[in-house]
């Protein structure tokens, strides 16, 4: 594992021991909770979303350094954006704003991806009964 | 960053001793003749080479013509394996292993399978131990050789080699031990544990790397492994790796004067890692033996944080152990000696190992034990899975 993380990047790294947004929301719009099949690590995902643009989001996750990193990440990428907006973030993109991540842990960054999915998903869900989500456009997933 | 760094993963490999180093630098300058020479130099490097033989020969019980040098101890567990498969095809086909073994002995097991060869890999209990009586029931006629390790380079379970030694002989078979986690530590006699093979290597006694041995006792059917010249009696062709050699034999030289008072204080720093952390930590559980186990190791599972995330945050801090064996490095899976055990997937992620040696002391232990915890409470605290209570097995 050594070799592993000697090929974290600095930017991975200061997440990793500073990581943004760490803990539940009391109240939350959306929850996403993902198991990544690869290596049975699990991530929770929280969200708050006001007039269809998320303004809060928080996680917990069970995983390896670049888990980790990636959630603080994607929580951070996604507070300001519309759902819509946060749809179109990518593993990749997640991946890319910590300044790449080693090949072998690229499947980590998936479950970031998948949690926000699954937390708008559930919004969408909960929303469901009362119509669009605030009349801001049309979600599609 | 922390000013000193503590080392807790002696069991992936030891530094190179002063001592060894000193003994070992003429060979690279002046005295660099061949062995094989018949002039001066050669012959230098010819006596260096078997004085190394006998202190090696000795530290195992051994006759130094008993001792193959190797490139280490994954050369020698593919040896000695291969080695009796090829020299016993006509006589069988079938070898009985474990399925805690290292990987050395258990990819050049599935190479076998793929020719031909059938193998039993054996079940371990809780704590990692072979039971005896599965290896009697494993022999069939066909079998040709029994490998069991001495200890484990994970968890640190010493098996009863005596027990199956003399099981495999009343079978009529071979019986091979990877000893490269306990030769110069605890204590290593091929008479007393019964063994035909034995592999060991040097990097983990203060030795160099790429430097090992195989025991073979005198009179077994072995194949040479490697083809070319007559060196190790022509079992092992090419030029011997002299200053590597004579390195090995003088940490073993030291080892036999050493390892027991090392062994006692190694234990006792041990078992206090284990309390202090069984205090310190809730939902922390020791794996492997309790009492039959390796001086320097301590293997333990934290449940509800992941294993690389608190090595991570150990490095951090200047300590520096494992997740388990070194060669497994990077891989995602689980361990294959923890899933033998019996633990989950999960469980099994949430391990790490801290190895002690000759340079570790009570400060480290108390560093650790005031690091740890930490660093345990603060990714519990991110951790989904925390307020969930899990099963231990
Ligand atoms: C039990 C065991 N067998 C074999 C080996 C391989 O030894 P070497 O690194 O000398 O090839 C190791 C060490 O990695 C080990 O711990
Ligand atoms: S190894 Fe499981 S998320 Fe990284």
């Amino acid at each position: 594992m050594r070799d592993v993380w000697s090929m974290y990047s600095d930017k991975v790294m200061e997440h990793f021991r500073n990581p943004r947004n760490v803990g539940v929301i009391e109240d939350p719009d959306g929850v996403g909770h993902v198991g990544n099949p690869v290596c049975g690590d699990i991530m929770e995902l929280y969200i708050k979303v006001r007039d269809g643009v998320i303004v809060d989001a928080r996680f917990r996750t069970f995983g390896c350094g670049a888990a980790i990193a990636t959630s603080s990440m994607v929580t951070e990428m996604v507070k300001g954006k519309t759902l819509e907006e946060a749809l179109e973030i990518s593993n990749r993109a997640v991946a890319e704003a910590l300044d790449g991540l080693p090949p072998i842990k690229m499947h980590c960054s998936v479950l970031a991806e998948e949690a926000l999915r699954s937390a708008i998903e559930d919004y969408m869900k909960r929303k469901g009964g009362q119509g669009a989500s605030s009349g801001d456009g049309q979600i599609t997933s | 960053m922390p000013e000193r760094k503590i080392y807790m993963d002696y069991a992936a490999t030891t530094p190179v001793r002063p001592e060894v180093v000193e003994a070992m630098l003429p060979y690279f300058t002046e005295r660099y003749g061949n062995p094989s020479s018949i002039h001066s130099f050669g012959q230098d490097a010819r006596v260096a080479v078997e004085e190394a033989r006998a202190k090696v020969a000795s530290l195992i019980g051994a006759r130094p013509e008993e001792i193959v040098f190797t490139s280490g101890g994954t050369e020698s567990d593919n040896f000695a394996i291969k080695g009796v498969a090829y020299a016993l095809r006509g006589k069988g086909d079938h070898i009985v292993t474990s399925s805690v073994e290292h990987h050395a002995v258990l990819e050049t097991c599935k190479s076998l399978e793929n020719e031909g060869f059938k193998v039993t890999y054996l079940p371990v209990d809780r704590y990692g131990t072979v039971d005896p009586e599965d290896v009697r029931k494993a022999i069939t006629e066909r079998t040709i050789l029994v490998s069991v390790m001495h200890a484990n380079n994970e968890v640190g379970t010493v098996q009863p080699i005596e027990e199956i030694s003399k099981i495999a002989h009343e079978r009529g078979t071979y019986f091979h031990t990877d000893a490269v986690q306990t030769v110069g530590h605890i204590k290593v006699d091929v008479e007393e544990l019964g063994v035909d093979l034995l592999s060991t290597s040097a990097h983990k006694l203060y030795g160099p790397k790429g430097v090992g041995a195989l025991y073979i006792r005198k009179g077994t059917r072995i194949a040479p492994f490697v083809h070319g010249g007559e060196q190790e009696r022509g079992r092992r062709a090419g030029t011997e790796n002299v200053p590597g050699i004579v390195g090995f034999g003088r940490a073993a030289e030291l080892a036999r004067a050493e390892y027991e008072d090392e062994a006692r204080r190694l234990s006792e720093l041990r078992d206090k890692l284990i309390e202090g952390l069984r205090e310190r930590i809730d939902y922390i559980h020791l794996n492997g033996h309790p009492t039959r186990r390796l001086p320097g190791n301590v293997h333990v599972t934290v449940e509800f944080v992941e294993g690389e995330s608190m090595l991570l945050n150990l490095d951090i801090e200047g300590i520096a152990a494992s997740t388990g064996s070194a060669c497994s490095s990077g891989s995602l899976e689980p361990s294959h000696v923890l899933l033998a055990m019996g633990l989950s997937h999960e469980l099994a992620h949430g391990s790490l190992r801290f190895t002690m040696g000759r340079w570790s002391t009570e400060e480290d232990v108390e560093r650790v034990l005031e690091v740890l915890p930490e660093v345990v409470a603060r990714l519990r605290a991110m951790s989904p899975l925390y307020n969930v209570r899990n099963a231990y097995p």
